[in-house]
Formats: C-alpha cells, structure tokens, sequence
C-alpha cells in the first residue's frame, strides 16, 4: 500500500479499489501497456494468477465466478492480449457470468494512430460485453470501478470491460474512492407485480400436469431453497436446462432431470405433455424448445425473469413475472395449493421408468460408463466444470448435480476449452471443494496451456479427458445427417495426454477397459498432491441419446440410433 | 444496416421514388433519450444492425439537460416483433435512459431538407411555383442552379422531391425525422 500522503498512481488505485471490491485473485497475462498495474499489484495482497493465455484468464475468471457468486477479474494487455478475451468474453454474456476485463491500452495520444499493440479493444467486444469503458481521465478510475462491479453483478449478471491506456494508469490519480453509483440508465432492481404473482397462482392452482423449468437464473439468483419448497407444495415436477442443473437436487423423486436437445426422454415427454410450464430464469433457449411452433403449443406459459428483453423474445408468456427468481418464488410460495397432479407424477414416473437413460455395457469403454462411475464415486459432492460436446451432454445425463454453483459448463456460447480453466477458477474460489474438469479430447486442447498454471500453484483439480479421437458430437452429426462422411472429425496428432501431463510434474493415469474405471477414479479422487489427468480412451462409435434433431420438436425425440436415414435438421446445430 | 443506411442519394431511393405507394414494412419512429457517453451510438447502431433491421434516417442531438444526455430520434423500418426486441434491448444498454416507440402516437415531427437543382432560366418558373406552394425558400439563387430549404413532416417532403425529381436534382439532404409527444407526454 502506498504510504499515506503520496498521490497513487492510476494503477495502484485501481488495485485499490479492486481490494475495496474484495477482490481475492486476479487471473491475468503481462505485457507493455499492462505493466503499470501489475506493478501496483506487487504490494497488494490480491492474489496474481498468472496464465498462459488470455482466454484462459477469461474461463478461469468465469469459473470463479460462477462457482463462488463474486465477480472474477482477469487483468491483460493491449492489442493481442485483448483481443484474446473476446471468446471468454462471449461465454460470460451468453450465460449471465459477472466477470469484470482490464486491458491494458497503449497512451491516449496514440489511440487510433496503429500505435504497437493498439487494437479497438472497446470497439472490437460492444457486442459481448454488458457495458465497457475507454478510460479518458485517471480521476474516472475509482467511479468507473465501482459501476463496473455493480453493473457486473447487479440484475442480469455479465461481463465489464475497461479499457485503461498506459499514460493514464501511470499518471497520479487524486479521485477519492466513490461509495455510490449514478446511473440514471440503469434500473436493475424491479418490484415484482402482485397482480402478475396472483395470476400465476391461480394458473398453477388449475393446473394438473404442471412443470416447473429452471434455468441458470435461478441457480443465480440462489432460488433453489423456494424452488425445491414450491415443487414440493405443489407437487410439481422440475426439469432444468444444462445450466439450470443443480437449481434443485437432480436425486429428488420430483427431479426429471435436464430436457431439451439431449435431455432425458421422460422430462421431455413430461414437458410436451404438460398443460403449464412455468420457467424460473430461463431463456428458452433453442437447444430445449425445439420446433418453437409445436412447443407446448396448448400448454399455459409463466415466465419468471429479471431480464424484461427475454419476455417475448422467443415464446410469448402467458403470465410474466419481472424480477429476481428468489424473490419471486418466495413471493409465490404462501400463494399457491397443491396442484391435482397426482396422476401426472404417476405419468412421468411411468415415463422414467420406459425410456430409463442407458448405455451398452460390452464393446470397449463407454464414456458413459466413466462418468456414471465418477458420479457414484462421489462425484455428486464434487464441482463439475465441462467442455463442449459429447462428453458434456453424457456428463449432464450421468453426472448429476445436487447443489447449485456445482455444475459449470458452457452452454449458450458453447466454448469448447472452457472446462479445465473453468475448474481451475472454480478451485481458487473454493479451495475445499473437489473440482473435476470433464473435458474432451478437442476442447482440452485448446487451452490445455494452463497445465501449467494448474501445476504452479499446486492446484487439486481432477481433469477427466473424455478422449475418443474425434469432435465427437460432430462425429454423431456426421453419422447421423451427412452419410457417414467424416471430415475434419478425427483428431489426428493427439499426444498422449498423461505423458504430456507428466511433462508439467502432473500425475496422470490412462483408462483403456471398463475393468479400471473405478480404481483410477477413486486413486484420482483421493489424489491431493496438486493437478492430476485422467486419459479415458473411450470407444468413438458412440452417439449421445436421447436426441432431438435441431428445429424438429420434442414429441420427434429419438431414444436410440434410427433404422432409416435421417433428413438434415432444420435448426441452425 | 446496410454501409448505405444512412445515405440517402440522389439516384431512386427506394422510399422516394414512390412517396405514395404504403412501404412494404411499417415505418417506425423511435425516440431515444441516451446519457452523452463516447460509443453509445454504436452501441445503439449495434442492437439494430444485429438484427437486420435497417436504420432510415438517425438525428443525433443535446436535450435540454447541458451536455448529460442526448437525444437520438431513428426511424427505421421492419416487422413488429424485430423491433419490439430492439427497443426492448436498446433499452437494455447501460447508457439509454428510455426509448420509446412513438409510431401511432399523437406526435409534433418534422424534417428539413435541402435540395440543389441543377436547372436553366426558362425551368425556373415552374420550379418556383412549386416551391412557393410547399413555402420552401429558395436559400441559394445560381446562374445555372438553385438551392431550395423546406421543411415539414417526412411525407411532404418526399412529395417535393418526387415533383421536382424531373427537373435535375443533383444533391439532396435531408436531415431525418425529429418528433415530440404532444402536451406533457414524454418524448
């Protein structure tokens, strides 16, 4: 800390004011336009982490975040070390995740003269931020901080960037700190509608086979204690989506699991058939309604959301409900009865028990056999981070989520490479948690350079490589849709992961039969002394059902492998 | 929009080549109130360019506040449910106070253009007729050309421009569309 008296430079106040943010880590890459503020890091008692690549930075800062509830912070230069933010930049928005970017910038004189390592940096990310700042003045930096954590965190979570040139984190800051924010554009905090709350009552009082939806706002919003109360009240059944997972414990008898594209065949059935599904922070996404006009064509649509964009954005709801999802549901607890559900909750359990998710259990290593394994083996207790892909759906059937904030994936951005910086996020802010990273041969690739990060700091991750050889899910696609012609699906040239993980001192094991599954799982879930891998070589003629054909609607779901060819799909992938 | 969105030439622009044909798509007008911040044009530029929704005519300007906020005032055309998003999101960005969707609405509006004709002696009788029942003023009096300024609501002016199309016009601007909500509403 400076001493008392001396002026702060730009950049030792904004650490400062990171510090009043209580902030803990900073995940973040050197260069010449950063330097000032890393300097000022090196008396703070923020936590440096520092990556390999900027877009690591971004996952790992997400992976906090959505693990701990605060705002992750990554800290990199201008120009490339910018522009490498811009995918964990978009996975952030497209799932609500606040995580605030500081670029470095090079001097405000230079801006715009392709100065070295000069990039529009606000220009190049307006579409995948929340809000961002040019920083013009060094006295804007303790209010532009401020307003970046609250506009951050506040209302629909997402991502901050500030852009800082170099002149103004060198220059002396005399601003004070700043306690309030004024933005007259900005209303996050909505009363919820007593009128819209009694009507949602009273549809869910003359429902009988209502479904409850929930998405990554309620495990945002920390809804799951009033969610799992009005399941139970009503005697609803709840499905989620792939980040709604854990907004309610996927062990409870009125859990039908996730639905939607690869969801199980039951809690799709049971949305199809319902006469009202109610959706607590959903978006509605194109991966869960399928063909939008056959979606629960006749079914009554309530739709709780604090974002008032996502209403009409894709469904029309019958009955909206503007605010945050714990509130709301707390507010609709005293005002709804049991539903007459009893013959629906027989239906879907008669559903569950037809179409069960399974796998074939002779013919070589299924992925699917690894993380049924590694969910009974306590993986249920564990922080599951995933790619994208394959593994990721397999993982979301069998790896099931008990509490929120314990299942981190990707899903509206889709980033393959998410998973394993995402765990080593996730492992910073939860230090006593087990974190595995479920990740694919493809996506671990991409960002597998923060090994090293993992292996520096000691860091007890599990990485889990669901290794088949191929961008699986473009396998199936493939396989499925376009005659077996398999181009650029193989992944030719993969090392051999646990000698590459020896390389960086990280233990690491292969699982090549069904016979070592649980050992190498339990030696890797017992394993403390730092990172470890396991390379589980699964068969890649394997495809991921159930499946609903992009565009085609749920009642189309497919439980196995089709006799006849199929048509391409109508949705976009 | 389209690199073009903004301009509007002197070669048939769609919209003006047929003042009295109803477009195609309903034309909106929507009425900006945003914090005078650098980017928050582009930002706003964004949600419609996102979506394929193409911006006519944008008149950037201060509102009454000293330099705090600004007004935009766009006028855009499209289908209902696009533009019901756009003002949804637009609203959304940190920096928007409001957007309001002022089609239908009991409004003051009006735009100015100038228009440069390229015209000889023996035309300008004519040319002045029509310019004298519009009450555009003639600002620039050329041996070869003139300069007219009128004003007045959009559709008026289209219809100046189609009725003097004939006579060589060889630039055209407009300013776009400015509006208010009537009486104490608010704009």
């Amino acid at each position: 800390m400076p001493q008392t008296g001396r002026i702060p430079t730009g950049g030792e106040r904004l650490v400062q004011c990171l510090e009043r943010e209580g902030v803990e880590c900073v995940f973040g890459l050197q260069g010449g336009a950063v330097m000032p503020i890393f300097d000022a890091l090196y008396d703070s008692k923020i936590r440096l982490i520092q990556v390999r690549h900027e877009q690591g930075a971004t996952h790992m800062a997400d992976g906090y975040a959505r693990a701990t509830g605060r705002p992750g912070v990554v800290l990199v230069t201008s120009g490339p070390g910018a522009t490498n933010t811009v995918t964990g930049l978009l996975t952030a928005l497209m799932d609500s995740v606040p995580i605030i970017v500081i670029t470095g910038q090079t001097v405000s004189p230079m801006l715009g003269k392709d100065a070295f390592q000069e990039a529009d940096v606000t220009g190049i990310t307006y579409a995948v931020v929340k809000h961002s700042y040019l920083l013009k003045h060094v006295n804007d930096i303790p209010r532009v901080l401020k307003e970046a954590f609250y506009l951050a965190t506040s209302g629909r979570p997402g991502p901050i960037l500030i852009d800082v040139p170099k002149d103004i984190s060198s220059a002396k800051c005399t601003a004070p700190f700043v306690d309030e924010v004024d933005l007259p554009g900005y209303h996050p905090a909505a009363r919820l509608d007593a009128a819209a709350l009694d009507r949602a009552a009273a549809a869910l009082a003359r429902s009988q086979r209502p479904v409850l939806y929930a998405g990554h706002g309620a495990v945002i919003a920390n809804a799951s204690r009033p969610l799992l109360k009005l399941a139970e009240k009503l005697q609803a059944p709840v499905v989620t989506t792939l980040l709604g997972k854990g907004a309610m414990p996927e062990d409870h008898p009125l859990h039908l699991g996730m639905f939607g594209m690869h969801g199980t065949a039951y809690a799709n059935r049971a949305v199809a058939d319902c006469d009202l599904i109610m959706s607590v922070g959903g978006r509605w996404d194109d991966r869960i309604t399928g063909k939008l006009s056959e979606f629960c064509k006749d079914a009554i649509k309530i739709h709780i959301d604090i974002d008032p964009a996502e209403f009409n954005k894709i469904v029309r709801p019958d009955i909206s409900l503007l605010g945050d999802a714990r509130l709301a549901l707390e507010d609709l607890l005293p005002l709804v009865r049991p539903c007459n559900s009893a013959d629906w909750l027989k239906q879907c359990a008669a559903w569950r028990k037809q179409f069960p998710l399974r796998y074939a259990k002779k013919g070589g290593l299924r992925a699917q056999h690894v993380l049924d394994r590694l969910d009974k083996l306590g993986g249920r207790d564990c922080i599951l981070t995933t790619d994208v892909g394959q593994h990721q759906m397999w993982a979301a059937q069998f790896c099931l989520t008990t509490k929120p904030h314990h299942w981190l994936s990707s899903g509206g951005a889709g980033t393959m490479g998410f998973g394993m910086p995402a765990a080593i996020g996730a492992q910073f802010g939860c230090p006593d948690k087990k974190v595995w990273a479920i990740v694919g041969d493809g996506g671990f690739q991409m960002t597998m350079a923060e090994l090293a990060t993992a292996a520096v700091h000691k860091l007890p991750i599990k990485v889990l490589i669901i290794n088949n050889g191929f961008l699986g899910m473009i396998r199936q696609w493939q396989d499925l849709f376009y005659d077996q012609r398999f181009t650029a699906a193989a992944l030719e040239g993969n090392p051999d992961f646990v000698k590459l993980a020896a390389a960086y001192g990280i233990k690491g094991w292969h699982i090549r039969r069904a016979g070592d599954v649980d050992r190498v799982l339990k030696a890797a879930m017992a394993y403390n002394d730092g990172p470890c891998l396991v390379d589980a070589e699964v068969v890649h003629q394997e495809n991921v059902f159930p499946m609903i054909p992009a565009g085609a609607s749920l009642r189309e779901m497919l439980v196995e492998r089709p006799r006849h060819k199929l048509e391409k799909p109508a949705g976009s992938t | 929009m389209s690199p073009t969105a903004f301009e509007r030439t002197t070669e048939q622009p769609p919209s003006l080549a047929t003042p009295a044909e109803p477009a195609a798509q309903p034309v909106h007008t929507i009425s900006i109130l945003v914090r005078n911040k650098p980017g928050v044009l582009v930002r706003v530029a964004l949600v419609f360019a996102r979506r394929g929704y193409n911006i006519e005519s944008l008149v950037v300007s201060a509102d009454v506040a000293d330099g705090e906020f600004s007004r935009m005032t766009i006028t855009c055309s499209g289908d209902p449910e696009t533009l019901e998003q756009i003002i949804k999101q637009v609203t959304k960005l940190v920096d928007v106070v409001h957007a309001i969707d002022h089609t239908g609405q009991a409004v003051i509006e009006t735009e100015i253009a100038l228009l440069k004709l390229k015209c000889s002696l023996s035309q300008r009788t004519e040319i002045l007729q029509i310019a004298e029942h519009y009450r555009a003023k003639v600002v620039d009096y050329g041996s070869e050309s003139l300069i007219l300024r009128i004003y007045g609501a959009s559709e008026k002016l289209d219809n100046v421009v189609a009725l003097l199309r004939p006579f060589g016009i060889v630039e055209l601007v407009r300013s776009g569309k400015i509006l208010m909500a009537r009486a104490l509403e608010t704009t």
